[in-house]
């Protein structure tokens, strides 16, 4: 079972206990945006077969969102962060460095 | 290809089985090909049998990373029924479920499709509303379903708990020609059929590059040496955003994990299968006697062919409710599969942005039944540029906006 560090509450959850959010980081389109990038906003989300980021909820814990780095082959967690970033922290990105060289997702490697 | 018949068996008993051909060649790949498919699942094969057949395409490779049938194909439940709400669907799910009735036949091989029946339990008023309008919607596209009550459930399905403490059996959607048919058989039987016309089926090849010249395809890199082709179809379920990432384009699909389990085999005790939505989980048993259980996909992302294992739990207590009977089973085995997700729960069947290449997926948790009539309509949009059948199901219609919503109507979409 996948078990994932909460940063607010600081409980280590099982999977069973959290609702999986989707990709994280997305940049969101407002009006005006043309079709393409309103396209790939809606649908075109990250499918990895590697390193991925995800935000979580603690649903039935503390409530909080969060976001979560992991391998969608191995299920290895890299780290889990707050909510209020914009980007993966730089302390997560050299983890996933040391364990996946090379590695890119989205804007970030 | 020597037809198997009962003569054949006969013939073979009596010289000690020595005379019967292996059923299909491992060829070397050679340097070029008209087509090239890219898997070797049954909507690979399917895609390349209907080529040959229908099209007079016959120089063609289905490149294959693992073994003939060893994704999806070979992981699923085997259920199949052409109860879909939107006429797109139904066109095509219908399709495919009236070529299984002939497939034996056709292919010379046993695909074993048992049209058994399938039922789709209402559990809920919201439930019993949406099956009666599938059902209504459904005999305006020529699809055979009606919807039954909890009594005739009953008949059909001794075991099932009608009144079960938390959601009583308040009717069903019945598909009476709906059913099964025995997996890897068919991916066989599509495969044994395609090598006998001359195509080359190859295992242990896996595509690691797709290459293009001035927006158009040339070829493929694998594992195996550079293969050049004129054509290519992309049908590689959970790994298509892998492969289309090759190619240079995105797709509108995420991968999970989905689980199936089977019990140890008991007496025949349930010839129909039951899909129970609202508590989740779907059996029917298999002609070995094992009971055939789906359960749930994960609700991240992952590739791991395994799935989380929870969803075991929910899936075996929602069934032990419905049917009490099983509660002492054993099971046997589990395993996952990756299913290729889109939005609206719809396959996508569409050219793409490199031309010369065609994209088959999305198909989910749901293709198994969708096999022939998906590879009768892609072999011909990839043999003409067009097919009635897979019109709908273009790529373009995230972006306008055109979606195929199966979502609401297939509730558990197998
Ligand atoms: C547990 C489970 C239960 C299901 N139950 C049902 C059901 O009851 N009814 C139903 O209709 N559907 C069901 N499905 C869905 C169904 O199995 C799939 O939709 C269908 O089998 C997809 O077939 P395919 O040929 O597209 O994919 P696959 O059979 O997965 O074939 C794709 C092939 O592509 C190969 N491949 C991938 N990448 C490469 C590469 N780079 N190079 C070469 N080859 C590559 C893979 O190895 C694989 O063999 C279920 C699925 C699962 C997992
Ligand atoms: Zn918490």
């Amino acid at each position: 079972m996948l078990i994932l560090h909460c940063p607010y509450c600081g409980v280590d959850a099982d999977e069973t206990e959290l609702s999986p959010g989707g990709e994280a980081h997305l940049k969101r389109a407002g009006p005006g945006t043309p079709d393409d990038a309103f396209e790939r906003y809606l649908f075109h989300r990250e499918n990895p077969k590697g390193v991925h980021f995800e935000r979580w909820r603690h649903a039935s814990g503390c409530g909080k969102w969060f976001h979560a780095a992991r391998c969608t082959v191995t299920m290895e967690v890299f780290g889990t962060y707050p909510a209020q970033v914009t980007e993966p922290p730089q302390e997560i990105c050299d983890r996933i460095t040391g364990k996946r060289p090379g590695w890119s997702w989205g804007a970030f490697s | 290809m020597k037809r198997y018949s009962a003569f054949a068996i006969a013939r073979e008993a009596l010289r000690g089985h020595t005379g019967w051909d292996r059923a299909w060649g491992s060829p070397q790949p050679k340097d070029r090909y008209d087509v090239v498919i890219i898997g070797a699942g049954g909507h690979g094969l399917a895609t390349a049998y209907y080529l040959g057949k229908n099209h007079g395409v016959k120089n063609v490779a289905i490149l294959e990373k693992g073994w003939l049938g060893g994704g999806n194909t070979g992981r699923n439940t085997t259920i199949i029924r052409s109860n879909y709400l939107q006429d797109a669907s139904a066109a095509i799910y219908e399709k495919s479920r009236s070529l299984y009735e002939t497939l034996s036949q056709d292919l010379n091989y046993n695909v074993m499709f048992s049209p058994r029946g399938v039922m789709m339990l209402a559990q809920t008023q919201h439930e019993i509303r949406g099956y009666r309008r599938t059902a209504h919607a459904n005999a305006l596209q020529g699809v055979a379903t009606e919807f039954i009550g909890p009594q005739r459930v009953k008949e059909l399905c001794p075991i099932i708990n009608i009144d079960g403490p938390r959601y009583p059996v308040l009717g069903a959607l019945w598909q009476p020609r709906g059913g099964t048919a025995r997996h890897d058989a068919v991916a066989w039987g599509y495969a044994r059929a395609c090598s006998a016309m001359g195509m080359h089926v190859i295992q242990k090849c896996e595509v690691t590059g797709v290459k293009t010249e001035g927006g158009k395809v040339t070829g493929v890199a694998t594992t195996r040496g550079d293969i050049a082709c004129g054509k290519l179809g992309i049908v590689v379920a959970g790994h298509s955003g892998v492969v289309a990432e090759m190619a240079g384009f995105r797709l509108p699909v995420e991968s999970v994990a989905l689980q199936a389990l089977v019990s140890e085999p008991i007496k025949p005790c349930m010839d129909v299968v039951v899909m129970a939505n609202t508590v989740h989980g779907y059996m029917s048993q298999s002609d070995k006697g094992e009971m055939v259980i789906g359960g749930g996909a994960d609700g991240y992302n992952n590739y791991t062919q395994r799935g989380s294992f929870h969803h075991i739990e929910e899936t075996v207590r929602a069934l032990v409710e419905t049917f009490p009977m099983i509660s002492r089973l054993k099971m046997l085995r589990q395993w996952g599969g990756i299913v290729d997700m889109t939005g609206d729960r719809s396959p996508i069947l569409s050219k793409t942005p490199v031309e010369g290449v065609f994209i088959n997926c999305g198909w989910g948790t749901g293709g198994f039944k969708a096999i022939p009539g998906s590879g009768w309509g892609f072999a011909e949009l990839m043999a003409k540029g067009a097919s009635p059948l897979t019109a709908e199901f273009g790529l373009e219609r995230f972006r306008e906006g055109r979606f195929i919503d199966e979502s609401v109507a297939a509730g558990v979409a197998h």
